[in-house]
């Protein structure tokens, strides 16, 4: 933390909020510690962006009263579009201001051990789970500054568990709603699959303003053990006052199968990282995101995949639209190491650009340590083409209703891969949004 | 109904700073049929491009007029809002967007907002259109033109062409790379549309199509402009003699619009 941070959120401090909670002593340790060490470490210094001058220090830790939500119905219009309210079970959790005010849970689900609720209840009721995931094999307290300032304050979250065999074919979903216009929200996330188990699991992050300055410093730890299969959706909405670091991190064991759909849809300036460690043999991941820069917002994006497992396949894709004055670089990493026989890896970062004033880059990278194996990328930033314009148009469709479809077209391959409809169709609303 | 008149008169087109069209006059009125052929690179897709607005082509004399109205004025939407459709020789792929989407966005640019194709409708409308032109309806959902082959292009340009029903169509090469089966079915496509309302340009290298669509009017066209025109019985004559001919008669060496006449 900065200084000024550290003297805000001091040990007392942060031991009295972790108290507050009745957290085990664990967490309360895991925090002070990660304070101490958040004086010294660096921040990130995230490829090609320089970060120095971002505002990750304004920000109120904790929220102002939060009104409950008696009922889903009377949720306000922007919140509710995102849930399916036509439907009879919701496997919904809603966080308002970091606060548990819904949560529905199939009853045959819970019956067969599968957790999905807050954080703060999970290191009520399954502590010891918790802590055998909680910042240990997957993203580590001292990455660098931001993770461990995320560690210290953590203030909100969700942990979903799926016991062995167990298939859940409706999908979780997590609201997190920040209502209040300055409240940071350091949130996590802990997805765990045990053997054979399958899981389809889709965040949003939603927010009721625009310029009050604050903070979003998100981490998501996702584990498929052998033969899971997790698929993660999201749709990213911090407004434009909103300085967000985001990381979301998957480790696969064998044959498990990691499938990321990312709406990346922020308005304010982003660091936002996706790597997935394949360790498992056959495991494989598809990353795939979409993002819209708009504005004056500056975004940098990792997508990156380590296969460690023999035949493991990692692909992949990413699509951006850039627009105004936004800035925006898609780092593709594909990484394979020493004993990774047979592993593929394949990526293809494509930005299209939709201003003069506009910046984006696609940065692939291959790194290969073991020589039987398979690679490839493609990258390209472009233009709308005004062939394909003139094709629509030719139709009688008006130049911007064809640079509309021509766009939705550029990130379908990731938008039609959100897993929950009304979702889905909240992400085109946002694209929608954000293009025009 | 009445049709639309098309007139062009004198039309000069560049591409890239090079003279393609050297002064091309024709007359397309509702209910014709009119045949454009000639060989290879003559200029033909040229006229097409032209006349629809393609963002290369570059008109520098002449006039288009689509029922006394300057087309050249026209946004390339403008100028199918008032009436002319083209089939276009390489239609391009548009990924992502399926071709049911595209089809629908289409016929709702044609009406007014407020007044979109209610679903059903649209649904029914583009079925029997597949059914008409015998393509698998698995194709509306697939992606625009994306992975199609040569045939199933073509035949996706006269389905669009068939639900949009417009009052001028221009057919730049709509029989090539297809067999004779589908050229059978495109053909009937296209006699469907025969009406006082409807005028129609074909452009073809080939006879074959002109088999099955009978154009009241064909014209030739050689370095850039229209060389020659008559009735149907050109079109025999140049079954059975070739191009020769007339390059023959008009001292034409090359007829490509490469070498200046
Ligand atoms: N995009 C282009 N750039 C440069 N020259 C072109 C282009 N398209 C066509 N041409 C030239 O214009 C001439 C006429 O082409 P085109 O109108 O396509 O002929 P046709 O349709 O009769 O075969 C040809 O000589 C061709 O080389
Ligand atoms: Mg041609």
């Amino acid at each position: 933390m900065s200084v000024e941070l550290v003297d805000k959120y001091s040990v007392d401090y942060i031991t009295a909020f972790s108290k507050a909670r009745q957290e085990p002593q664990w967490m309360t340790d895991l925090r002070v510690a990660a304070q101490q060490k958040s004086e010294s470490i660096a921040m990130p210094k995230p490829d090609k962006t320089n970060i120095t001058r971002w505002d990750f220090n304004t920000f109120q830790h904790q929220a102002n009263e939060t009104e409950r939500v008696s009922s889903l119905v009377d949720l306000p219009d922007h919140i509710k579009k995102f849930v399916d309210l036509s439907k009879q079970q919701h496997n919904l959790l809603l966080l308002k201001n970091q606060t548990n005010v819904h949560q529905a849970l199939a009853p045959d689900l819970s019956d067969q051990g599968v957790i999905f609720t807050d954080i703060f209840t999970a290191l009520a009721e399954h502590s010891e789970l918790v802590k055998k995931y909680y910042m240990t094999e997957g993203v580590q307290v001292d990455e660098h500054k931001l993770t461990a300032v995320h560690a210290a304050l953590m203030n909100g979250g969700a942990f979903v568990y799926v016991p062995k065999n167990v298939v859940i074919d409706e999908p979780l979903q997590a609201i997190f709603w920040q209502d209040d216009a300055e409240l940071a929200l350091f949130n996590h996330v802990i997805i765990v699959a045990e053997d054979n188990s399958e899981v389809t699991y889709v965040e949003n992050y939603l927010t009721s303003h625009q310029e009050t300055k604050t903070v979003a410093n998100v981490i998501a730890e996702v584990f498929a053990k052998d033969n899971a299969s997790i698929s993660f959706g999201s749709v990213d909405h911090f407004a434009h006052g909103t300085t967000t670091y985001i990381n979301r991190r998957g480790i696969g064991q064998r044959d498990a199968k990691i499938e990321w759909a990312l709406g990346q849809m922020n308005d304010g300036d982003t660091i936002s990282e996706n790597v997935t460690h394949l360790l498992g043999d056959q495991s494989v991941c598809y990353a795939k995101a979409v993002s819209v820069g708009r504005g004056d917002q500056t975004q940098n994006f990792t997508a990156k995949i380590v296969n460690h497992g023999k035949h493991s396949d990692g692909i992949i894709l990413q699509h951006g639209v850039m627009k105004d004055s936004a800035t925006a670089i898609f780092h593709g990493i594909g990484k394979i190491e020493h004993g990774g026989t047979k592993a593929n890896a394949e990526q293809e970062s494509r930005v299209l650009m939709l201003s003069k004033h506009a910046r984006g880059d696609a940065n692939p990278i291959l790194l290969i340590d073991e020589d039987d194996v398979t690679a490839g990328h493609a990258a390209s930033v472009g233009r709308v083409d005004p062939v394909q314009l003139y094709y629509l148009m030719s139709r009688g469709i008006s130049k911007q209703e064809a640079e509309r479809l021509i766009i939705h077209g550029f990130l379908a391959p990731v938008v039609n891969e959100i897993p929950i409809t009304s979702v889905r169709e909240q992400l085109t609303d946002v694209i929608e949004g954000k293009v025009y | 109904m009445s049709g639309s008149t098309l007139e062009i008169k004198d039309l000069h087109v560049e591409i890239e700073g090079k003279e393609i069209l050297k002064g091309v006059n024709l007359t397309v009125k509702g209910g014709e049929f009119h045949a454009i052929m000639g060989p290879n690179g003559t200029g033909k897709s040229t006229l097409a491009s032209a006349i629809m607005g393609h963002p290369k082509y570059e008109v520098t004399k002449g006039q288009i007029l689509m029922d006394g109205e300057d087309v050249l004025e026209m946004e390339v939407d403008e100028r199918a809002q008032a009436g002319l459709f083209l089939a276009m020789q390489y239609p391009s792929e548009i990924s992502g967007v399926t071709t049911s989407d595209f089809l629908r966005s289409s016929i709702n640019a044609h009406r007014e907002e407020g007044d979109e194709i209610p679903l059903m409708k649209f649904i029914k409308e583009m079925d029997a259109a597949m059914d008409y032109l015998e393509m698998d309806k698995n194709m509306a959902q697939r992606y625009l033109n994306e992975g199609f082959s040569g045939g199933e292009k073509k035949r996706n340009e006269i389905l669009q062409l068939m639900l949009l029903k417009p009052a001028i169509g221009i057919l730049d090469e709509i029989d090539s790379g297809l067999d004779i089966d589908a050229l059978k079915v495109v053909s009937k496509g296209i006699n469907k549309l025969r009406s006082e309302a409807f005028g129609c340009l074909i452009i073809t290298h080939y006879q074959r199509l002109l088999n099955y669509v009978t154009p009241d009017y064909v014209h030739v066209m050689m370095q850039g402009r229209v060389v020659k025109s008559g009735g149907p019985e050109l079109v025999e004559r140049l079954e059975s003699e070739g191009y020769d001919w007339i390059k023959q008669e008009l001292g034409i060496e090359d007829e490509t619009v490469g070498i200046d006449a």
